[in-house]
């Protein structure tokens, strides 16, 4: 039994068919990446995992459990966090709270505890904010801990999500074009980025990029997709070579 | 200027960052409490209103500052308070009992509003909160048994543990100030743990808080009820200080001076709410005096560049006439909220803060630092 496992995973809009019969497994600790082009349905298989759609059809498995009917909140609580191509951060409030809202999956404390912030309450705020301090830390962030999102620049904005969905512990993490809009140099460090959060946090990657260089660097398998289909699966070499990928790219 | 240094992960959960904090606010609490012994029973009074006022624009602040969540019908949540407490009274039931009960009635009334609001979002929620407003404002005066109707109710002096507190003592001063500091603490609290952090989310990305496990409908509803509670234990101290209640008191108008309560103040912090409080406590008596005294001085000033004692009394009745025109006030709010969100969108707290970091900063400051930018479309697709 596979880790993470999608079977026959289908959304259509209407006539258009995003994803068609895509079935995929990612096995525990590796790093798989999803590449095609514009349009493929990449996102929207993302959108599916963490529920933003509901599937036509198919059934999403993680740790042997089906979680296609599971809402979206739940998602996060069995493990599986994300980021968001189009960076989705809190954007009026500071880094460090954002980052605390990563830790929600783990709070334990009720409503009236935290009306009178009773020690309990205490104790775990620490607990959390030595998490994401680790968290910052791994990821370089110590400059911008009480920053307000808004006034952060693109490159920094992306790695705090990364930071975001780290907080959450997750055992499964879904990168949506981690590297767009990034520099060469900070392309490097989120590459080194994944390959530590695979070795050291021991978190499963399923990834989506564009970047060819990213994706040979860090991933162990790849999928590419076109039209909503898989058109080939693999090694990043092999995949690579595949003629229908070829054809997908250049057009033949 | 000062740098904090923090050593301890207590340092970012500390109500007080650092020693200034304590020393001013207790010298305001200071002041506060010998503020009967000081100002006159007029001000007093005026002073009364602030705390019910700055305790409503609190849950109002926590609803729709934090949580994102616009709401016009807290007017409506003051009114259940209020009635609450007034019906209860007729069974004698103890303050400290009705009180609460209030607050839990209009707590559970406000979860029952939250419910239909989770499909809504801005305008939409807006003319669904004003029309639960409109709807609890038709009840109040059709339910005759309960409400005793368009007659309204009078409301006993407060009695509290066996003693009388008249609505002008400073007894009563001390317990509307004892809730707003309760409601402010309770709420700062809030704001510093889970359930805070997670109204923030949902205020700035439903998707993005979803994906992070927060349960969005549910706290949307926490929120909702928490609001509506806080209105509600404010909404039995308004009664027991107007000590008469009907429901034209509870109408849209009192929606919207609540609004203009966060809106002026600020709605990114607390001190916006009393801030927003002491200005429209304030604005109504400066209103008057403008209305009455107006139309004479600008006949006087008429007079004195010529114009003759016919021509200044012809004046003076048609500016009387124009400031005593049905609705003006409603207009002049109106313009006041356009102005601040045109030209003060942070509200008198942000104003300070530019104010206090000019001084800081002197003469580095920028005029730009708090301007907004907004570089980065958002996608709009996963709403």
């Amino acid at each position: 039994m596979s880790y993470f496992r999608a079977e026959n995973l289908s959304l259509h809009f209407g006539g258009l068919r995003a994803v068609d019969a895509v079935s995929f497994a990612v096995e525990k600790g590796e790093i798989l990446s999803i590449i095609g082009p514009n349009g493929a349905g990449k996102s929207s298989i993302f959108n599916l995992i963490s529920r933003i759609y509901r599937p036509t059809s198919g059934r999403i498995f993680f740790e042997d459990q089906d979680i296609t009917e599971q809402p979206p909140y739940d998602i996060a609580k069995l493990g599986i966090a994300r980021t968001f191509q189009n960076i989705e951060l809190f954007e009026n409030a500071t880094v460090l709270s954002n980052l605390l809202v990563g830790r929600h999956r783990h709070s334990t404390t009720r409503l009236w505890q935290e009306l009178l912030f009773l020690p309990s309450v205490r104790a775990s705020e620490k607990v959390h904010r030595r998490r994401v301090e680790q968290v910052i830390e791994l990821l370089d962030l110590e400059p911008y801990r009480d920053k307000l999102i808004s006034g952060l620049p693109y490159g920094v904005r992306k790695v705090i999500e990364l930071a975001r969905a780290l907080c959450s512990e997750p055992k499964l993490i879904l990168l949506d074009e981690p590297s767009s809009g990034l520099n060469v140099e900070e392309t490097d460090d989120m590459s080194f980025w994944i390959r530590d959060m695979k070795s050291e946090l021991g978190v499963t990657v399923l990834m989506v990029e564009h970047d060819m260089s990213l994706v040979n660097r860090v991933s162990d398998r790849v999928i590419a997709l076109n039209y909503g289909r898989v058109l080939a699966m693999g090694s990043p070499a092999e995949v690579q070579q595949h003629p229908d990928v070829v054809a997908a790219y250049l057009g033949a | 200027m000062r740098f904090l240094f923090k050593t301890d992960y207590e340092d970012d959960i500390k109500l007080f960052p650092h020693s200034g904090y304590v020393v001013t606010y207790g010298i305001l609490l200071a002041l506060l409490l010998i503020a009967p012994y000081m100002l006159s029973s007029y001000l007093m009074s005026q002073l009364v209103f602030v705390c019910i006022y700055a305790t409503v624009g609190v849950a109002l602040l926590i609803l729709t500052g934090f949580t994102g969540q616009a709401s016009l019908g807290h007017a409506a949540f003051l009114a259940i308070g209020a009635y609450t407490a007034a019906y209860l009274q007729k069974y004698n039931v103890p303050f400290p009992v009705y009180f609460l009960a209030a607050g839990a009635l209009t707590g559970l009334i406000g979860a029952m509003v939250g419910f239909p609001a989770l499909r809504l979002t801005g305008i939409y929620l807006v003319i669904a909160t004003i029309s639960f407003a409109l709807i609890v404002e038709e009840i109040l005066s059709r339910w005759e048994s309960v409400t005793n109707g368009n007659e309204g109710m009078r409301v006993k002096t407060l009695s509290l543990l066996g003693v009388t507190v008249p609505r002008d003592s400073p007894t009563f001063y001390y317990l509307c100030l004892a809730v707003l500091v309760l409601t402010i603490v309770g709420t700062l609290n809030l704001l510093r743990s889970p359930t805070g952090r997670a109204f923030v989310a949902i205020r700035d990305s439903e998707t993005a808080a979803r994906s992070m496990g927060v349960n969005v409908a549910l706290y949307k509803v926490k929120s909702f009820a928490i609001s509506a509670a806080i209105t509600g234990f404010a909404g039995v101290l308004f009664a027991h200080k107007l000590s008469f209640i009907s429901p034209e008191m509870f109408t849209l108008q009192l929606s919207i001076e609540f609004i203009i309560v966060i809106l002026i103040g600020g709605t990114f912090s607390l001190h916006g709410a009393v801030l927003g409080a002491i200005f429209i406590v304030m604005i109504d008596p400066f209103l008057t005096y403008l209305k009455d005294d107006m139309p004479g001085i600008i006949a006087g000033i008429a007079a004195t560049f010529g114009a003759g004692s016919a021509t200044a009394g012809n004046i003076e009745s048609k500016v009387a006439a124009f400031a005593s025109l049905n609705g003006l006030k409603g207009a002049i709010y109106g313009i006041i909220i356009v102005l601040f969100v045109l030209f003060e969108p942070l509200g008198l707290y942000g104003r300070w803060l530019k104010i206090k970091l000019f001084f800081q900063l002197f003469p580095l400051y920028k005029r730009a630092t708090f301007k907004r930018q907004k570089i980065y479309v958002k996608s709009e697709r996963n709403r």
